[in-house]
């Protein structure tokens, strides 16, 4: 799909932890993000829409969110616990 | 259409061939017609079969798939592939970031160069570095990847004796309870390495290329995945196969009931969900002495059954020798999306 040029990295995560297949992780995924199906797949809109929630995108500038603290984001959007962020609270004390 | 035009196609070697089209309907009607008979599986429809012909006729080099049908994508040893395969010296946390970034892929997994449990195992404080740095700057699911791989647990490198060497004696019971040994050896490095990754935060296991050794170590896949989803809930497992067909080295072995030996992908996924994976990668083999129509004909027949049955998402293993890819180190792409296409549009893979 593309990773993080697109929502794919947010997708196969709903694989991973609700099995999902692909129709019904696309879904939900769109729905948390607010936009369609199609969108999901566009590297232009995407780039807006990761921008806009700080869920990483492929070129980061300075101050943009990219790799742990997009992980918190996509975490708290997708409503998903993401295990090495669960281990970065733990270890820095994070509540 | 002159029924003597000759269209560009590979072999299963990757070789080029130019076939007519009359040649090219027959490689598809009997690579269906093998798939259902071995499978004991429903044939595709002629829609499907007419599908597959234009896909393998289409004009260019890449085909792709019409927006929105975009597919996710795992990996077997991907971020080691620009290291240890092509010979870029750049270290595997640097790769996952490159996987990412650079190449746009979905996930990628972390492995040892020697790509097995039983070997991580010895290094995996150094593997669980490796994983956790990548974890801490990249933003798309990382695995952690390695072949259960029973072999290695042979003597004299391992601790029990080689069944391969005691069938042809005749050692029969022996050559079993070797096997048995080796399942029980395979399962708590496969565990263990899972309890450190899951300390590094890993997203997910793949337990690659399954059954390599056959049903036993297809059998050490499932209980290891059952213990890891069962300990470490937050981290998920990805079991991908080794071939189309279950090798019955032991033959006997069972899971759930279910002999393991002549197992297909649609009887194996059942499995695979019932151990508690996320995702299963399905294979099926490329003849190298058949066509790629004839080869992905096959592929499909097998996939779509597979997926129709699968509760849990099935990604297609499309690597060399593989699922239609051809044979060689070197992969065509015009192979490759093809047969992408094919799977994504005939057979609703989740992913590959």
């Amino acid at each position: 799909m593309g990773g993080i040029r697109t929502a794919g990295d947010l997708v196969i995560r709903m694989q991973l932890t609700h099995k999902m297949k692909l129709d019904e992780a696309k879904k939900y995924v769109a729905e948390k993000l607010g936009v369609s199906v199609m969108d999901l797949c566009d590297v232009v809109k995407m780039a807006e829409v990761r921008e806009d929630l700080g869920i990483g995108i492929q070129e980061p500038f300075n101050g943009a969110n990219i790799g742990m603290e997009a992980k918190f984001r996509i975490s708290e959007i997708l409503g998903q616990k993401i295990n090495s962020v669960e281990r970065f609270k733990e270890r820095a004390g994070v509540k | 259409m002159s029924n003597d035009k000759k269209f560009f196609t590979r072999m299963g070697d990757g070789s080029v061939v130019y076939m007519t089209e009359v040649e090219i309907r027959e490689d598809i009607a009997a690579g269906v017609a093998d798939a259902a008979t071995r499978g004991k599986i429903p044939p595709l429809s002629t829609d499907e079969i007419q599908r597959i012909y234009e896909i393998v006729t289409m004009p260019g080099i890449v085909v792709g798939v019409e927006p929105g049908q975009e597919i996710v994508s795992t990996s077997d040893s991907g971020a080691d592939k620009v290291g240890a395969k092509c010979g870029v010296p750049v270290d595997r946390t640097t790769q996952a970031v490159i996987h990412e970034r650079v190449l746009g892929c979905d996930s990628v997994d972390i492995g040892f160069r020697d790509y097995n449990y039983k070997t991580a195992k010895g290094v995996v404080e150094h593997e669980a570095h490796a994983v956790r740095s990548a974890l801490n700057i990249t933003t798309m699911p990382i695995f952690y990847g390695a072949m259960t791989n029973l072999g290695f647990y042979t003597k004299p490198d391992g601790p029990v004796e080689n069944w391969a060497e005691l069938l042809p004696q005749g050692r029969i019971e022996e050559s079993f309870k070797a096997q048995e040994e080796a399942v029980e050896h395979a399962v708590r490095d496969v565990v263990y390495v899972a309890e450190q990754m899951n300390t590094a935060g890993a997203d997910a296991m793949n337990l690659d290329t399954s059954g390599a050794g056959g049903d036993a170590d297809f059998l050490a896949a499932l209980k290891a995945t059952e213990i890891i989803r069962e300990r470490f809930p937050d981290l998920a497992v990805e079991i991908g196969m080794a071939g189309e067909f279950v090798l019955g080295m032991h033959g006997k072995l069972k899971y759930d009931g279910v002999r393991l030996a002549g197992l297909y992908p649609h009887q194996q996924v059942k499995l695979v969900e019932k151990a508690g994976a996320s995702i299963f990668g399905a294979v099926v083999n490329t003849n190298c002495n058949m066509s790629f129509a004839w080869n992905i004909a096959r592929v499909c027949t097998f996939m779509k059954a597979c997926v129709e049955v699968a509760s849990i998402p099935v990604h297609a293993n499309v690597g060399m020798g593989v699922c239609g890819i051809p044979m060689c180190e070197i992969i065509p792409t015009d192979s490759v999306s093809r047969a992408d296409k094919c799977m994504i549009e005939i057979c609703k893979i989740d992913g590959y």
